[in-house]
Order: structure tokens, then C-alpha cells, then sequence
């Protein structure tokens, strides 16, 4: 539980520097942009192309916030974005928590494809590109729902409730691992980003407790088959598979190269 | 048992999905019209909405809370800042801070090297409703031309004889479309029950003469003259033709 505990208060303090502004000094803006202790600039990458496909310029400080996010990603801390900061994440883990406690967990009424997301993907830039408008902004739940959480309002409340429908009733984790191109933009990106999750297959009894609790299955094959670590981008090192393990066969891993090298 | 006990889940899952469905359509059903002001150096709707990365911080910076991130329901693009004048104007920052912390210059920042900078802006312009204006009733107030922070130049006061009284003067106030900035200030002042001078979006009001006009008091605008050629080719036969054909009504 200690990472699920752990990735909660970092959710929930990042909002909450985010919504007081008493905290204006140490994080002011929202998830698209924002200043970290007033002269760090944070900017979402993607949100930063979009808007160079649409205007074809970007101001100065766009483009080091853009780069600061994409260097802490994607050299360190790979996908973690979606597990650790996104508001999102809360309304579909608690979906997929309501999937599991109601008991319709073999319940798909509606099957996608895993690669839906990076056709999305390539859609909204072309869209950005040919319409002049940084497309999955406009339209970003991810945005309505954090802007709604820190700025106050109502109708965001519904589009969370839309979210949560789909994710509980339509088709289990739909939103962040079959839909949002905003997760399938740093799979892409994070590739290679340092912090991993290791297995080591000596020790795994095989009971795939892990496997059943990952948001994103597909990146666990090695389970119970060989010592590996989990190199696909999509995995969004949310630390789930670690926390259900008894067997200690599963650890976040920085330094995997040295490991290896001692094997 | 555990028929109904699915029967519930059925039911639950169904209403969930028609509401959150029903919510969506609502959205997609939603005429967003509506007038609304952009804050300083967002002019150009097309370039505003195709920079602005929806963050925030302009609504951060402004230190009287003008500004405002439209939410779904809002008239403008959903996460984009606006204002209302009457609730909150814009009151001029001399330095402009809501376009100095724009991350990705939406707020054109050439604003802030301008040498009259604020007074350069066009936000919008202010619209007098000569009907409600209780100014133009013969009522004596002066509220939005006091308010103007370009007062006498944005904002002027033309007196006119009262017919009626026959010895009263009207005070009317008149805004000049090249110096109003926009920042509603007057709209904010205005005494009457809903404001009866207003501001909106320029592209809502003001219309345009064309290029071929020539002013005659312009030095610049005689240029045009030059190289016209003066001699007019009429068609002698167009206007008999246009008399004698049958197809006049």
C-alpha cells in the first residue's frame, strides 16, 4: 500500500499547490503551464507542440518550460506524469475501484484497441496543423477537470462523471490507457527514462496479483518468465504491481545499468 | 438475490451512462453565443485562440481578479481568460503583468515595448446607448466620463441645447473609436440599472469605409490621387439599352 498511499498525498498536494493561492510562491499556473517558485517555467510538451503546429512560433519561455518537463520525464522519470500528477488519474483508478467492488469486472461493452490513443495522437496534431488551434486543448479533459479543481466551478464535475461512466461502465481504464494522447505522447517520449520497474523472476511465485492490478498489462510479459525490466513508455510507474506483490519479486529500479553489470 | 441484485447494477450502470450522455449532448447542443472581452494584447481572436495554452496565469497575475478562465458553460473557449467590464473592468496596469507572465506570448508582448503601452491597446470599444443614458434625457451625470482613465481623449463631453427646457444644455458623452483602449471603466461606472454605455468587442461594432475614400484634409490620404487615371469611359448605348429593355420590372 505504501505507494498507493504515497502517489495519493503527491496527487493531492500537487493540487493543492496548484488551487491555494497562498502557494502562488512555489507552483502558480495549472497542468498546461506554470512557474515553479516564481522562475521556473513548467510547460506541457505536447500542449507546446500542438501550439507551434497551430501558430508556428513559440515564446522562449514555452519552450524551456516544455523542455524542463520533458527532461525530468523523460531522462528520469518516464510516464510518471500520468500516475503521480494528473487529476484524472483519481476519477479512473476510483472507476476501476467501483469496477471491482460492484463486481463487473469481465463486463466490456465497448473493446479498443491499445494503439487507439496514438492515432489520436497523430490526429490531433494533423488537426492542430490544419486548423491553427492547438486541438486537444480545447477539448482536453484533462485541463477542464484540473482548471475546474483549482480555479472553481461547477461543469467540470460532469465531465469527471463522464469520465468515471466511461471508465466503469464501457470499458475498464478506457480514458488513460486506450484514449488520452497526452499518455500515449509520453509513452512515446519516455522511452528511455531511467527509472524502472525490475523483476526479478526468481523470486515470483507466479500468482499475477501484479498482472491483474496493472493499468497497463501489456507491459508486465516478463512476469513469471524471465529477470527484466519494464521497458515499455507506457508504463506509467504508478507502483501498483510493487504493492501487490508478497513475493518481493518487483522494486523501482534507477540504476539499471549497474545492475546489470553486477549480474 | 442475485437476479435483483443485478437488476440494481443494470439500473445504476443505465442511469449513469444516460446522464453522463445527456450531458454531453447538452454541451454539443449549447449555442455559444455571446459577447465577451479578451484581456489586453488578445485582439486577434484567430491568433489568441491558436497561442493560448490555457494556463492560467494572466488570470494569476491580474492584481484586481479581472480576469476569468471560462469554464464549459462560459461563452468563450473552454480554460480561455475573458472579462466582464461591469463586474470587474480592466484598470491599466502600467506594466501590464497579466501579458508579462504569458508563457507563450497569446498576450502579444509587444505591448509592453510600445512606448504608450497600455493606451495602445484595443480590447474593445465602449458603445453609448442613447436611450438609457440618462444624459442624454437632459439628467445631468457625468459618471463614465469621469471614470475614463483617457478622459477628454477616449471619452468626451459634447453639449447640445435642450430644446425642451430651452435652457439647459445636454452633456453627452462621445467616444472617440481611436484612443477607447476598452477597459470598461465606464461600463463599471455607469449609473443607470444595466449599464447604458458598454463595452464590446470591436469586431461586433465598428464597420469600415474602404481604401478608396480620400479624405481631402489628409496629406497622406492625396497619395491615392496619384497615378489615377482621371478619364471616366461611359457607354453612351448602356443607358438607352437599360430604358428601352422590356425587363425594367
Amino acid at each position: 500500500m505504501k505507494y498507493l498511499i504515497l502517489r495519493r498525498v503527491v496527487q493531492i498536494l500537487i493540487l493543492a499547490l496548484f488551487a491555494f493561492s497562498a502557494f502562488d510562491f512555489i507552483l502558480k499556473g495549472d497542468l498546461s503551464s506554470s512557474k515553479l517558485f516564481s522562475t521556473i517555467p513548467l510547460s506541457d510538451p505536447f500542449a507546446v507542440l500542438q501550439i507551434y503546429l497551430a501558430s508556428f512560433s513559440i515564446d522562449f519561455m514555452a519552450l524551456l518550460g516544455a523542455c524542463v518537463v520533458l527532461v525530468l520525464y523523460g531522462v528520469f522519470l518516464g510516464r510518471a506524469f500520468c500516475a503521480w500528477v494528473c487529476p484524472v488519474n483519481l476519477i479512473t483508478d476510483f472507476a476501476a475501484f467501483v469496477r471491482v467492488k460492484f463486481g463487473f469486472k469481465s463486463n466490456k461493452s465497448l473493446v479498443l484497441s491499445k494503439n487507439l490513443r496514438y492515432y489520436l495522437l497523430i490526429l490531433v496534431l494533423i488537426l492542430s496543423f490544419t486548423l491553427s488551434l492547438p486541438v486537444f486543448e480545447g477539448i482536453s479533459y484533462i485541463g477542464i477537470v484540473h482548471r475546474g479543481i483549482i480555479f472553481g466551478g461547477a461543469s467540470w464535475l460532469f465531465v469527471a462523471f463522464v469520465i468515471f461512466c466511461i471508465d466503469a461502465f464501457l470499458s475498464p481504464r478506457a480514458t488513460c490507457s486506450h484514449l488520452c494522447p497526452l499518455g500515449a505522447f509520453y509513452a512515446l517520449m519516455t522511452r528511455f527514462a531511467l527509472l524502472k520497474i525490475e523483476h526479478k523472476v526468481s523470486k515470483c511465485t507466479k500468482c499475477y496479483h501484479c498482472v491483474s492490478v496493472c493499468p497497463e498489462k501489456q507491459v508486465l510479459w516478463m512476469i513469471g518468465k524471465e529477470s527484466a525490466s519494464v521497458n515499455s513508455g507506457e508504463c506509467i510507474r504508478c507502483g501498483r504491481c510493487i504493492d501487490v506483490c508478497n513475493d518481493d519479486a518487483l522494486s523501482f529500479n534507477i540504476f539499471d545499468l549497474r545492475k546489470k553489470d553486477e549480474k | 438475490m442475485e437476479s435483483r441484485r443485478e437488476f440494481f447494477i443494470k439500473s445504476f450502470k443505465g442511469l449513469c451512462l444516460c446522464a453522463g450522455g445527456g450531458f454531453l449532448a447538452t454541451l454539443a447542443l449549447k449555442a455559444d453565443e455571446g459577447v465577451f472581452l479578451r484581456p489586453p494584447g488578445a485582439e486577434d481572436e484567430e491568433r489568441f485562440l491558436s497561442k493560448c495554452i490555457r494556463c492560467g496565469l494572466c488570470v494569476k497575475a491580474c492584481p484586481y481578479d479581472t480576469l476569468k478562465l471560462a469554464s464549459l458553460l462560459d461563452a468563450p473557449a473552454n480554460g480561455t481568460p475573458f472579462f466582464k467590464p461591469r463586474e470587474i473592468p480592466c484598470y491599466l496596469c502600467e506594466d501590464i503583468p497579466c501579458i508579462k507572465d504569458c508563457p507563450t506570448d497569446a498576450l502579444d508582448k509587444n505591448y509592453l515595448k510600445k512606448e504608450n503601452g497600455v493606451k495602445e491597446l484595443k480590447m474593445g470599444i465602449a458603445i453609448v446607448d442613447s436611450a438609457s443614458c440618462v444624459a442624454h434625457w437632459g439628467i445631468q451625470c457625468d459618471a463614465c466620463y469621469r471614470a475614463c482613465p483617457l478622459i477628454d481623449k477616449a471619452l468626451k463631453i459634447e453639449t447640445k441645447r435642450n430644446e425642451r427646457t430651452a435652457k439647459h444644455a445636454f452633456l453627452l458623452p462621445v467616444v472617440d473609436h481611436e484612443y477607447c483602449v476598452g477597459c470598461g471603466l465606464c461600463e463599471k461606472a455607469c449609473i443607470t440599472e444595466e449599464a447604458a454605455i458598454r463595452v464590446l468587442p470591436r469586431n461586433y461594432v465598428l464597420g469600415k469605409a474602404g481604401a478608396h475614400y480620400v479624405k481631402g484634409w489628409d496629406k497622406q490620404d492625396e497619395n491615392k490621387l496619384k497615378n489615377v487615371g482621371t478619364q471616366r469611359k461611359l457607354d453612351d448605348k448602356k443607358a438607352k439599352d437599360y430604358l428601352n429593355a422590356e425587363d425594367l420590372l
